[in-house]
């Protein structure tokens, strides 16, 4: 690769077993092992393990975290207690999003924002430009790694590497600082997939005593290292969204299907309170739907749709999922076609395919 | 890297195998490689007919869709029904069970002007 891509601890040890490495947010990424449809699979069957120390760390601490939390974020940090984590996003004064995150509560001054690579350092500008209260904002994304541990043999895989009970001790979107392999790690029950596992947070230099270690727990391990492929196939087939395809900064957080996240009525203003209060009792003129595809083909991001000839929104992810088996997809559509059942079209190569809303999510674990 | 010596190739990585007047036609060892696990393969209509370049199919993984070309003119023959519910043959036999569509009445001299196995393999055998 030409450009001057940024690697991970892991790169060497990904390079080592011959994984495909592609660029993505400026770092040089495995995008698969093995295959997309087997990595895919052993997630949802057994377990995998990802590498997402790519993704951005940023501390927010001091008198006024809280506050300074609650006012650029849209879901309540109020609601939040010591080792608890939520998901959430930042908003802009339009109800747009700049960026959807998971918020860590380690006191109530001390806060950790997990936040996309593709927008690590754009969060950490406008966290800064927007900060009216008493706190710092610090950008600690070079001081850690991460990974993630996925799968229904995940959370038993930490327990045995640690010796502890954690399925009763870390509930989910939970988390607690303890030693793994000798290193100390900040391990919480979050994830990406539609499965349950941890995500995990290592000092940076020692990102790769972790990743190995866990591929060393037991004889016969059935973890598997998973790429950003899966990881994307797994995210979509959870309906799950990804910044960049169901997020932007100039669609709302109600039109992105977050309202569950978007809390009017908590204590202090927050940036697009107004208008996300309005959409959130009114609705919104457009709205995210999950659909399968009914007939033979692949839809994908960008596809328009139409019904009855007209053009009412748009494809924000698609694809086959391996697990389903089912070509789907994520789209952002007029609002007045979102129930479930409404029949769709999808412009596919100058083709229409009959597509069909349905509940959603598309998977999820028993 | 597999790359039969007694296929013909393209340099969008189709491979063909001539009888008399008819070819059978995949993509080769490295395409499947290059696209990773196929999910899904629209093939044309039999009876259909196709110029050398002419969009012939397009295979898809989990990421992107991607264009397969007629390597020579013909008219579609047959096309591997077993693809539909199978794609992934295309992964594990690309010139075997993998196959994509057979052509008939093929215009040999267009055939002749594909690249050998060793001419391919220069194409390819840096990667």
């Amino acid at each position: 690769m030409s450009e001057n891509l940024k690697r991970t601890p892991l790169y060497e040890w990904h390079k080592s077993v011959g994984a495909k490495l592609v660029s993505f947010a400026g770092w040089e990424m495995p995008i698969q092992y093995s295959g997309i449809v087997s990595e895919h699979n052993a997630v949802r069957m057994n377990m995998g393990l990802f590498d997402v120390s790519h993704m951005g760390e940023i501390f927010v601490s001091g008198p006024e975290a809280e506050k300074a939390l609650d006012y650029l974020t849209c879901n309540d940090v109020r609601s939040l207690v010591d080792g608890k984590a939520q998901y959430s996003a930042i908003t802009n004064e339009k109800g747009g999003l700049i960026d959807d995150i998971i918020i860590y509560r380690f006191s109530s001054t001390r806060y950790l924002l997990c936040v996309n690579a593709s927008n690590s350092d754009k969060d950490f500008q406008w966290l800064k430009s927007h900060n009216k209260f008493n706190c710092s904002i610090e950008d600690r994304s070079s001081e850690y790694g991460q990974m993630a541990v996925q799968g229904p043999l995940a959370v038993g895989l930490v327990e045995k590497a640690t010796g502890r009970a954690l399925a009763k001790e870390v509930k989910s979107f939970h988390f607690v600082s303890l030693k793994l392999f000798g290193v100390d790690v900040i391990a919480a029950r979050t994830g990406y997939t539609g499965e349950d596992g941890f995500e995990i947070f290592t000092p940076w230099n020692r990102a790769l005593e972790v990743w190995e270690g866990l591929f060393g727990v037991g004889e016969d391990s059935l973890l598997e290292p998973a790429g950003l492929g899966a990881r994307d196939s797994l995210r979509l087939e959870a309906c799950l969204p990804l910044y960049g395809h169901e997020l932007a900064d100039d669609w709302t957080a109600i039109e992105s299907g977050l309202g569950w996240i978007v809390k009017p009525d908590k204590k202090g203003d927050f940036l697009g309170r107004a208008v996300l209060e309005r959409q959130k009792k009114e609705g919104s003129p457009r709205s995210l739907v999950g659909f399968f595809v009914n007939d033979s083909g692949i839809v994908r991001q960008g596809d328009k749709i139409v019904v009855a000839g007209k053009e009412v929104g748009v494809v924000t992810s698609g694809t086959k999922t391996p697990y389903l088996n089912q070509a789907l997809g994520l789209a952002l559509i007029e609002s007045k076609y979102k129930e479930v059942g409404s029949e769709i079209n999808a412009v596919v190569r100058g083709k229409e395919l009959k597509c069909e809303v349905v509940t959603t999510p598309f998977y999820r674990r028993t | 890297m597999n790359i039969p010596a007694e296929l013909r190739y393209t340099k969008d990585h189709e491979w063909v195998k001539l009888e008399g007047d008819n070819a059978t036609v995949g993509i080769t060892e490295f395409a499947q490689q290059e696209l990773g696990d196929i999910v899904f393969v629209d093939l044309p209509a039999a009876g259909k007919t196709l110029k050398a370049h002419d969009t012939m199919s397009v295979v898809e993984s989990t990421k992107a869709a991607s264009d397969v070309y007629a390597p020579i003119s013909g008219v579609v023959a047959a096309v591997n029904d077993t693809l539909g519910s199978a794609p992934e043959k295309i992964n594990k036999e690309p010139y075997q069970g993998g196959w994509m569509v057979k052509l008939s009445k093929v215009n040999k001299s267009e055939f002749d002007a594909l690249l050998t196995a060793a001419q391919y393999q220069e194409l390819v055998g840096n990667h």
